[in-house]
């Protein structure tokens, strides 16, 4: 299982801030993994298609398309940050 | 050195009192408080809402003092983010650097504060007249952030 995290924006157009999901087979990075979380619905591939302005994080540290994750990771999608 | 994330206030002379109190080599203190504006990208501001990633905020913010850390003198150093709904005026975020003298103090206090507005995971909600929005990154941080040069994981 790997636990996936949702933030701000996309937690809100998505209906979801967290949800354990079994690690997909053929799927080790976050790219193949974004695209195959676009396939889930209208919500989805709007929110996660590729030209969307996206950041990721496995286990708390940034992450990019070519990130390798495994079982047990925790990732996390999210807007650009806005704090400050 | 000192990361907090809360929804309460902070008391900016509280804190520079204590950090002063610290340490007998402290010459100089530099700090930043961030303050909610009104008016943002031409609408008024009513209150707004911050989100953030509990244990990956703080982990980002400790990783971009020891940043700050490998590059200037820092004695001390203490970061408060509030998190939670806020009005105009009210304070958001406090960055506080202690060092021998001044010139590390404010380059390291606000190298902290343009790498927090581009690193630090916190998103901002406003609820304005014309109803509720995400706020939008703005180019200008992450310009502010680059004129750094490359930063290498401490």
């Amino acid at each position: 299982m790997i636990t996936l995290l949702y933030f701000a924006r996309l937690r809100e157009a998505l209906g979801t801030g967290r949800e354990e999901l079994a690690l997909p087979s053929g799927i080790s990075t976050l790219g193949a993994l974004r695209d195959h979380l676009s396939k889930r619905g209208e919500a989805w591939a709007k929110e996660m298609a590729v030209g969307r302005n996206l950041r990721a994080a496995v286990n708390q540290e940034i992450a990019t398309a070519d990130t390798p994750f495994k079982d047990g990771d925790e990732i996390a999608f999210f807007p650009p940050v806005t704090g400050g | 050195m000192s990361v907090r994330v809360q929804e309460q206030d902070f008391d900016v002379s509280a804190e520079l009192a204590l950090m002063r109190r610290g340490n007998p080599k402290i010459g100089a203190i530099a700090s930043f408080v961030g303050v909610v504006r009104d008016i943002n990208e031409g609408d008024s501001v009513a209150t707004m809402t911050l989100e953030h990633y509990p244990g990956m905020t703080e982990k980002a913010i400790t990783e971009i003092i020891d940043q700050a850390r490998g590059r200037w003198e820092v004695l001390d150093a203490l970061v408060v983010h509030r998190i939670g709904t806020l009005k105009p005026t009210d304070q958001i975020v406090l960055v506080i650097v202690a060092s021998t003298h001044r010139g590390d103090a404010f380059a390291a206090c606000e190298f902290i504060m343009d790498f927090l507005k581009t690193q630090a995971p916190f998103w901002k909600k406003e609820i304005t007249p014309n109803g509720a929005r995400w706020v939008d990154a703005r180019v200008t941080d992450s310009r502010a952030a680059e004129r750094w040069g490359s930063v290498e994981k401490a």
